[in-house]
């Protein structure tokens, strides 16, 4: 109703409007339009709920676990409670071995699917590697401990002996926690509990995103000078042509990945067929085979090959729809072909080439299964890293917090693709 | 008409072929001749050829057979950037991603030029076209009218001494079409540019022209001034082509000089002037102007042979009364004539006696 009156109060005053029976204008065309916004709700239900339930959901739970910190307050409440007055230099006192004792003890009790010292055990492992094997002997002798307790606890296990054990429990004794993304940023915490670099030789994930964009970034680059030529081919040939063509391109959608993978194998090994032909045409000797595969060379040929059409679908689009009498115009201008292409046409294709390489970019920063398979350990990226830490290790929370820094990290270069040459101008197909 | 004579025009066709199958002549034939600073319009219908003919002329296609000549060279071998003509486009061809100013500053900047020098020229050719103040804008933020006037601006600015159009008022509302064929022709004549135009409409052949060059099947049908190709059709297609024409058919029964007698289908006898007819017995299609038409015995010569015709149908337009008749079994012949204070106004089911000068009456080829 504000608004209706602000309208309305704008300089040309106009007065308000009803149809013939007297209902206002505005209202009656509310109602009009109600119906058609219903329907067109009940068409884009079924895809927003699966959205919603199988991809936003996932990805909020996800960035949750990457700060989401419950074990240490759930199994240690009394601890936590009478750490509280402790420095944070040399041991804690009597009191707080005592309420670590009743904290374990009462554990015991609870059912075996709510007892917390399990998780416990693992979310401590994550910052201090005996750490589970701690937690464990001493859970399972807990029972007979008598006072004073902080002998008991350091007879059970010598880990109780170390101060940076009760500076781990005493900072992330908090429902939140930043640690898993100050490990995904290559640091730690001293023992001051200032957040400093790794140790050079312990430094992974920061390389690993560098090497994971600069990876991207060359895909993207191969893509296109491949693809470019192709889209223009297959833009200015006869349809019936054209669509064959097509086919060939996209053949790489069709074939599994795993025959296709097999396929890089057997081409790029050190005994596969291009080196054989070299060797054989001389080329190189046989001591010095290339190495193409299980490397950076292998991930850059292999996801090269399966995101050409990515490139190639949104530039050929594009380009179908450039006639070619803005080249003929600017020939019959005096331009040679070269400047005609280069002012004049290449220009016009910039939308799908923007389209083509936020594609190519996006997906393959995030790509996954074909840098495991020929990647080798130069090849692989960031996803893998994020794979390994879901499946192998278990750290969940480290997995989030790399994933969420992905997920970010492609945001910001979409919103900075976006300030430089603008959204709106993608043209995807 | 004869070739020798025509080669030493500013464009010449010569012989000039053209297939794109290799089973087909798209056009067959062509010999063509445009003098300097002349303005010659090929019309025809869709199809026949026409933007084939300006393509070869501008170095998009090649000749199958046959030479093009621009100012006594042969061009057949020189590529497109370097023949020096202006282009107007049918959809204009505007680069979409460049201003105006960048879009005629283009042609100036592959040529070399310095920055005031080119300043110069985009401002006398965007004023020429009355859109000095549109520099700045993209071809997307124009009106079709202010985008024909830009392409032409941009065809100009270079200052071509010949300059190629096709159908370049197709996608214009009447209006501002009628507009722009006036400032079309005037340009071209100010600057004294040689202007080959190529439209599938009548009446803008008719009107822009010097010489209008009926296309049809590949050929040039008729080449001559707009109001001979009126008043003169060589044969029925043009006859039929250009302006609104009656047709009735029968057969030559006598040819004595200028006029010949037909016998039409029906049984009259009519007078005609043999334009395409040989000899007696022959079947032909004999071609009259409505406006030509005359219901008025005392206008005609006493001995002149008029019809029997039954009125149709009469529309009142203003200006003129459009009278349908049923003439020799012919039910859409019309009759134009002007709306003055003594023009009798039919009815339908009226009989009338209908007649006309045997020079209107041209005996043309059998359609
Ligand atoms: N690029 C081409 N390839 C094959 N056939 C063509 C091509 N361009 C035109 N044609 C054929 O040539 C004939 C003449 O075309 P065109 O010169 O465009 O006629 P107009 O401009 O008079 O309408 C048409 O039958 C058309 O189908
Ligand atoms: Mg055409």
């Amino acid at each position: 109703m504000s608004q209706a009156d602000a309208t309305q109060a704008a300089p040309p005053k106009r007065e308000k409007l009803f149809t013939a029976d007297g209902t206002p204008l505005r209202k009656a065309l509310e109602r009009a339009n109600r119906r058609r916004k219903l329907t067109a709700l009940a068409l884009v239900g079924p895809l927003l709920a699966f959205i919603l339930i199988f991809f936003a959901f996932p990805i909020a739970q996800m960035m949750w676990r990457s700060v989401d910190n419950p074990q240490i307050v759930n199994a240690l409440p009394r601890t936590l409670q009478a750490l509280d007055t402790w420095d944070g230099q040399g041991l804690p006192n009597e009191a707080v071995f005592a309420a670590l004792h009743a904290d374990m003890i009462e554990d015991l009790d609870r059912p075996r699917r709510e007892q917390t010292i399990g998780p416990l055990g693992i979310r401590l492992n994550y910052e201090l590697s005996a750490a589970r094997s701690a937690i464990s002997r001493t859970s399972r002798a807990v029972q007979n401990f008598e006072a004073p307790y902080s002998d008991a606890f350091m007879d059970a296990h010598r880990l109780w002996g170390q101060p940076e054990l009760w500076r781990i429990i005493k900072r992330e004794g908090r429902p939140l926690t930043l640690s898993y993304y100050v490990a995904a940023t290559d640091r730690e915490y001293d023992e001051a509990g200032n957040i400093v670099k790794r140790p050079e030789n312990r430094q992974i994930y920061v390389s690993l995103f560098g090497r994971t964009l600069a990876l991207s970034l060359a895909i993207t680059f191969m893509t296109f000078a491949l693809g470019f030529p192709i889209a223009y081919f297959l833009a200015n040939m006869p349809m019936r042509y054209a669509n064959l063509l097509m086919i060939a391109v996209l053949l790489p959608f069709w074939t599994s990945l795993l025959v296709r993978t097999s396929a890089w194998i057997v081409l790029l090994q050190q005994q596969g067929v291009i080196n054989e032909l070299l060797v054989n045409i001389g080329l190189i000797s046989d001591a010095n085979r290339i190495s193409m595969i299980y490397n950076q060379t292998g991930t850059i040929i292999a996801m090269t090959h399966i995101l050409l059409p990515f490139m190639v679908l949104p530039l050929y689009s594009v380009m179908r729809t450039i006639p070619v009498s803005y080249t003929r115009a600017a020939k019959s201008l005096g331009a040679t072909p070269w400047t005609a292409f280069r002012r004049v046409y290449f220009p016009q294709t910039l939308p799908g080439i923007g389209a083509g390489g936020v594609l190519v970019f996006i997906i393959s920063i995030g790509y996954y299964i074909t840098p495991a398979l020929v990647g080798g350990q130069s090849g692989r990226m960031i996803s893998n890293e994020i794979a390994r830490h879901i499946q192998q290790s278990l750290n969940w929370g480290l997995a989030a917090a790399l994933g969420t820094m992905l997920l970010v990290g492609v945001l910001v270069l979409y919103w900075l693709y976006n300030r430089l040459v603008g959204a709106d101008s993608l043209k995807f197909g | 008409m004869s070739a020798p004579e025509k080669r030493d025009g500013f464009v010449v066709f010569d012989g000039v072929q053209k297939s794109y199958d290799g089973e087909t002549l798209v056009v067959k034939d062509l010999n063509l001749s445009v003098a300097r600073g002349e303005f010659l319009t090929m019309l025809g219908p869709s199809g026949s050829g026409k933007t084939t003919c300006l393509m070869m002329l501008a170095g998009f296609e090649t000749a199958t057979h046959g030479e093009i000549l621009l100012d006594g060279r042969p061009i057949n071998s020189v590529p497109p950037h370097k023949r020096g003509i202006g282009m107007v486009f049918q959809n204009y061809a505007l680069f979409p991603h460049m201003t105006v100013g960048e879009n005629l500053s283009f042609p100036l900047e592959v040529r070399g030029l310095g920055k005031s020098d080119r300043e110069k020229k985009i401002m006398r050719a965007l004023d020429m076209v009355q859109m000095g103040a549109f520099a700045n804008r993209r071809p997307a933020q124009l009106s079709g009218g202010q985008q024909q006037r830009i392409a032409l601006a941009r065809a100009l600015v270079f200052e071509p001494e010949l300059v190629l159009m096709d159908e370049p008022l197709g996608a214009l509302d009447k209006q501002l079409r009628e507009h722009m064929q006036f400032e079309i022709t005037r340009l071209a004549h100010d600057l004294g540019i040689t202007t080959v135009y190529v439209t599938h409409d009548q009446t803008e052949a008719l009107t822009m022209s010097d010489n209008v060059a009926v296309f049809d099947d590949g050929r040039i049908q008729q080449l001559d001034p707009p109001d001979v190709l009126y008043e003169a059709p060589c044969n029925s297609f043009v006859a039929q082509f250009i302006g609104e024409n009656n047709t009735l058919n029968g057969i030559v029964k006598e040819i004595k000089g200028e006029t010949c007698i037909v016998e039409l289908d029906g049984g009259e006898v009519i007078d005609a002037k043999p334009v395409n007819v040989q000899k007696v017995g022959e079947r032909t299609t004999v071609s009259i102007r409505p406006e030509r038409v005359e219901a008025n015995k005392s206008r005609l010569d006493d001995d002149a042979h008029t019809i029997k015709a039954e009125v149709m149908e009469f529309i009142y337009m203003g200006d003129v009364f459009r009278t349908r008749l049923k003439v020799a079994g012919n039910e859409n012949f019309i009759m134009k004539t002007r709306n003055a204070p003594d023009q009798v106004r039919h009815k339908p089911g009226d009989m009338i006696e209908i007649g006309w000068m045997p020079t209107d009456c041209r005996a043309l080829d059998h359609a």
